[in-house]
């Protein structure tokens, strides 16, 4: 799909190593992406500049959804590897050191997408493409720099739970107080 | 219902986001960003938007930056954001400026003071947000700002809070590691955290700690141990359990753990054998995550202290993977092969014929892997297959990243390895052939240096028979007119300096090809001035040694040519070849002296046969030289040049200076991104910028391959058969005639044996293939070189392999070459096989989308489409009938089953389909895959 440039790819590898890469970290960025390449969720755990992050994608885009379905759940790319997996039309995509175990990772994916099909009710990509936010918030109560911070679904869903709380409060008092001043000014 | 949440944004954010999906192509969409990237820098800036307003207006910009382009203008509105006082404003703004900044931007100035106060905030959840942005934002020279109010959130009564305080100091330690030195003993603490959550999370930094140097927690083995096996017992309460395994992220960041504590160290390695052992027993084959866990025991048990027991239910496991079907367990079974083969080299012959079916599989990626464990068990036996293949490879893919890697593995695996001066020259022909421009220089120069040196110690008819080959290569592949330019200048040189040397080739021929080489690459001018010197190399040699010369017609141009050249360099190379030509024989001998690449040339550096000037200029009055240091003072240059180039950044804002006390003892901690290095004086293991240091043990086996210099000093020992043949089959010899006892009658009884007991019975194994195995593995019949083998068993089957290839065909083996059905999947939880047919049947992936708007076919849809019923079911009308049809006329029983067992669902669906309604958004059959749920 995406024809990899190999001049210019080569010695913007080189900047990725030298200037921003935190081989600490577990995870350096999560991706959704369509079927067609459509951009559904980015987060970036490790520092890229917006033009990196644009490569990255349309590089990724292009050996994952090109891959076919009995392959492995793994590209390695760049000296890392992405562990990706399809879900209906949406493939999850995660970045991770060379040596860093690629079935858990898989996993961390999985635990992801139970969450969000708990939080949305069997979750489908129309429920990411209009409230990416959400998903948002829920993968900042999974991963946390770049590393899986809560492994109890329901932990997770009980904190959302009550953020979200709070925002049906908030909305509940806004519309009493539009009502209100609805009411006065009739 | 959460998603009701989502659709209560502004109609115009949603037509944005609709028209996004409908686009067909990047510049559509770009065109639709740009639009919209006006409309807000115009909107955003108006003093009094509401906040409700001001919320979507960044939610948008977020939506801009995830989509590829640039919301900067709009940053500083998110900032602002943080400050409000309302929890749901500020979460937005938190949210909206993680995703914006970078560390090191220089608006997070302004955010550190709201964070400060949002740290003290007495509700829970203002915390939390806070702590979510000090992950993302706080840098080096701001976490002394925060840190002291993040350590008291330690003990915060929630545990949210707790767990998000030590996951903040973890990303502290990342970035600035002696600011959280001091605190190490709060990490230990919060391991025996009540809460589960909280001791899962205090691993992390607790591992990265481990990691730069374990020897101050040799002390928590024992806990770690002890954690570990609870987790295994499934003492955890019941939400931590994963698909029904107790735990499973959390014991395998313990093992990670302790295979960094048991490194080399026999003592706590044995207190960890017995529950590796439980975990690797209990742990659920048939589930990915069981996997998981298994793989990452064996990646413990490859690090520790080997155990015999261990390493057998290692080798069990990874049999286990390699056989199976799945493409993902065969990759981590050839990944733990490689960290394995480390400490038991026999295992591998185990598996050979599954390490070849691997490596002619199709997936990229598992030839990838398979090549790096050929990689890691070359040896001088098999050298010639495996870099044949490598080569073959490097020259089918187009990554030039990995390109690179294989060339630079190919390089030193035949320059360690090489059989015959012969097969390393043109070894290192292909590689640079075809991956010249990406190796790298270094390689090729050092190749230089060894076709100069030679390999053999003072054999010197080895060396020129090395580089009389060279050179006949080389003048047959010099007029191939894509040849890279470092490999030219290679070319160049030898032909300069060797050509000549054994009187095969005349100076004429020699000196036509190089000016052929001149004129075919006449745009580059490296290779013109290796051409050029090698030319002038030639016909001193032939002047020196007294034969009469002319120089040949293109010569002459090229030289007529290149003194007129734009580059000086080329220019002074052709003065000096024809001053030097006009030079006697005598002074040419002296100038160019024959093969005299490698003598050293001695140079006065003192300048003494200047003494007498000097002596006669200072009794005329002048003054005596002073040196530059004196000149210059005190100042020790030295010591500026020497700084690192990883320096605080230049902000003038500081934080640390009257805060953290620096702690007295000298620590050793990894530099963080733009962590000075003089502060940390002492072993640095783990630098991520010193790719080319030794690691810790997980990394160390791929450390080698980063290494592109030739190992020159080394060469002499490894090259040339008598040093291998002579240690290896010193080292052999007990086991040959140990085995060859057991060669008699009891052999090919032990072998079914132990075969049947490892191998399934399976489809007979092509010719082919048992030769590659044969060559990969066993060595080639009666060589001396023949791997040695750590157990008689290991190496009966090598013999086996290798003398008996007929019988194999009819052995059990591994190979299935036949297609199964993969074993069911837990991760894949039933993907429906409808859906991945209406994938098929969408013929372009961006109409996928342009029926969101078509009111026209709602009702029919559930009944019309064919290809994917009962998800399209799903949201069609919800009138009964509809539904019972499509149940009855789902092509697939899973399918079936699924969407009954799915109850609650049918009603969200439903519920769903009304919203999607309310906004105008409708499905059609033209897009099934937007409505299907992601988990089946």
């Amino acid at each position: 799909m995406v024809e990899l440039d190999d001049e210019t790819a080569f010695p913007f590898f080189i900047t990725l190593v030298t200037t921003s890469i935190n081989l600490l970290l577990q995870i350096h960025f999560v991706l959704l992406i369509s079927r067609q390449g459509k951009v559904r969720l980015t987060k970036w755990y490790s520092p890229y500049s917006q033009k990196e992050r644009s490569k990255v994608i349309r590089e990724l885009s292009g050996m994952i959804l090109t891959r076919g379905p009995k392959l492995c759940n793994f590209v390695e790319w760049r000296g890392f590897k992405v562990v990706y997996k399809r879900y209906a039309s949406l493939y999850f995509c995660m970045c991770i050191n060379q040596d860093d175990n690629e079935l858990e990772v898989l996993e961390i994916i999985h635990h992801y997408v139970e969450i969000l099909d708990r939080y949305f009710g069997s979750v489908c990509e129309l429920d990411l493409i209009f409230n990416f936010h959400k998903a948002y918030y829920i993968l900042d109560e999974v991963l946390i720099a770049g590393e899986l911070q809560e492994s109890s679904k329901k932990t997770v869903a009980r904190l959302v739970a009550a953020q979200d709380s709070l925002v049906e409060a908030a909305k509940e008092e806004a519309a009493s107080i539009s009502n209100i001043i609805a009411q006065a000014t009739k | 219902m959460g998603s009701q949440g989502g659709f209560n944004q502004s109609k115009e954010f949603l037509d944005l986001v609709k028209s996004i999906g409908e686009t067909r192509s990047k510049s559509e969409e770009d065109r639709i960003i740009l639009n919209e990237i006006e409309t807000l820098k115009r909107r955003i800036n108006d003093p009094d938007i509401p906040k409700r307003k001001m919320k979507e207006y960044i939610i948008r910009l977020v939506y801009i930056e995830m989509l590829g382009h640039d919301a900067s203008f709009g940053y500083i509105h998110a900032v602002k954001m943080t400050h409000d006082d309302s929890l749901l404003v500020k979460r937005t703004g938190y949210l909206a400026v993680t995703l914006f900044l970078n560390e090191d931007h220089d608006l997070i100035i302004l955010i550190v003071n709201t964070i400060q106060k949002d740290l003290k905030s007495d509700n829970f959840l203002v915390v939390c947000a806070a702590l979510n942005a000090c992950c993302k934002l706080i840098n080096e020279e701001t976490v002394p700002a925060v840190i002291q109010q993040v350590v008291e959130l330690l003990g915060h009564q929630k545990e949210a809070v707790r767990k998000k305080a030590v996951m903040a100091l973890h990303s502290f330690h990342q970035r600035s590691p002696a600011s959280v030195n001091h605190l190490v003993l709060n990490f230990r603490k919060k391991l025996s955290d009540n809460d589960p959550g909280v001791m899962g999370a205090t691993l992390c930094p607790l591992y990265d700690l481990i990691a730069v140097d374990v020897t101050p927690y040799k002390d928590l083995v024992a806990s770690f141990v002890n954690i570990l096996k609870q987790v295994a017992e499934r003492r955890l309460p019941k939400t931590y359990d994963y698909h029904s395994t107790p735990a499973p992220f959390i014991q395998i960041k313990l093992l990670k753990i302790l295979a960094l504590l048991g490194s080399g160290d026999k003592k706590s390695s044995e207190q960890m054998y017995t529950v590796i052992g439980d975990i690797l027993r209990k742990s659920d084959t048939a589930s990915n995550i069981g996997n998981a866990i298994i793989f990452e025991c064996i990646c413990c048990i490859s690090s520790i202290q080997p155990s015999p027991k261990l390493l057998e239910s290692a080798a069990d496991a990874i049999a286990k993977f390699l056989k199976s079907d799945s493409h993902n367990l065969k990759y981590m079974g050839i990944d733990a092969l490689g960290r394995l083969i480390r400490i038991s080299p026999e295992i591998a012959e185990q598996h050979q014929l599954a390490v070849i079916d691997c490596l002619e599989d199709p997936d990229d990626t598992l030839k990838r892997k398979t090549f790096e464990l050929l990689y890691k068990m070359t040896k001088s036996s098999n050298v010639e297959v495996i870099v044949d293949r490598m080569i073959d490879y490097m020259i089918s893919i187009n990554d030039s990243h990995y390109k690179t890697e294989t060339a630079s593995r190919c390089v030193e695996l035949a320059e360690q390895f090489a059989p015959s001066n012969h097969w390393f020259i043109q070894t290192m022909n292909k590689v640079f052939q075809h991956a010249g421009d990406l190796v790298n220089p270094k390689v090729a120069h050092n190749l230089m240096r060894l076709i100069a040196e030679g390999f053999g110690e003072d054999d010197d008819a080895a060396d020129s028979q090395l580089r009389s080959s060279a050179v006949e290569s080389y003048l047959k592949i010099v007029d191939d007119p894509k040849l890279p330019s470092v490999f030219l200048q290679v070319i160049c040189w030898v032909l300069g300096e060797y050509g000549t040397a054994d009187g095969k080739y005349s100076a004429s021929y020699i000196s036509g090809k190089l000016c052929d080489v001149a004129e075919a690459h006449s745009g580059d001018d490296a290779v013109k001035a290796y051409a050029v010197t090698a030319l002038m190399k030639v016909y001193c040699f032939e002047k020196a040694a007294g034969r009469k010369t002319s120089l040949l017609p293109e010569c002459q141009s090229l030289l007529e040519e290149l003194s007129a050249s734009h580059s000086t360099d080329l220019q002074q190379r052709a003065y000096e070849f024809q001053a030097i030509l006009n030079l006697d024989a005598n002074a040419i001998e002296n100038i160019m002296p024959l093969d005299a690449s490698c003598e050293d040339i001695e140079i006065d550096k003192t300048l003494s046969f200047l003494d007498n000037y000097v002596q006669t200029a200072l009794e005329q009055g002048a003054e005596p030289y002073i040196s530059e240091n004196e000149r210059s003072g005190t100042l020790n240059i030295s010591n500026i040049t020497n700084r690192s180039p990883y320096e605080h950044p230049t902000h003038s804002l500081r934080f640390e200076a009257y805060e953290v006390p620096k702690p007295v003892v000298p620590t050793k901690l990894p530099p963080a991104d733009t962590y000075p290095t003089e502060l940390v004086p002492v072993s640095v293991p783990e630098s991520s910028y010193q790719p080319t240091l030794s690691s810790g043990p997980d990394v160390g086996s791929g450390s080698g391959s980063n290494e592109l210099r030739l190992r020159l000093d080394g060469v002499q020992k490894k090259w040339g058969k008598p040093a291998y043949s002579s240690s290896s089959s010193s080292s052999v010899s007990n086991f040959d005639s140990r085995t060859t006892a057991v060669n008699g009658a009891t052999q090919s009884d032990h072998v079914t044996a132990k075969s049947r007991e490892l191998r399934q019975p399976a489809v007979d194994v092509s010719e082919e293939k048992q030769k590659l195995a044969a060559s990969l593995f066993g060595g080639k019949t009666g060589k001396p070189e023949r791997k040695q083998s750590g157990s008689a068993v290991a190496h009966s089957k090598a013999s086996r392999t290798t003398n008996h290839g007929e019988d194999k065909v009819q052995q059990p083996t591994t190979v299935t070459t036949a297609v199964q059905s993969p074993p069911p999947d837990l991760l894949d939880l039933g993907e429906p096989t409808g859906a991945v047919n209406s994938y098929s049947s969408v013929a372009d992936p961006f109409k996928q989308l342009e029926g969101l708007l078509d009111l026209s076919q709602d009702g029919n849809a559930g009944t019309t489409s064919s290809s994917g019923p009962d998800l399209m079911a799903l949201y069609s009308e919800p009138s009964g009938q509809n539904q019972k049809d499509n149940m009855n006329s789902a092509p697939n029983p899973s399918n079936h089953a699924a969407s009954l067992s799915k109850g609650p669902n049918l009603k969200d669906a439903l519920d769903k389909d009304a919203l999607v309604r309310q906004m105008g958004v409708n499905p059609t059959s033209q897009n099934p895959n937007l409505f299907s749920d992601l988990l089946g």
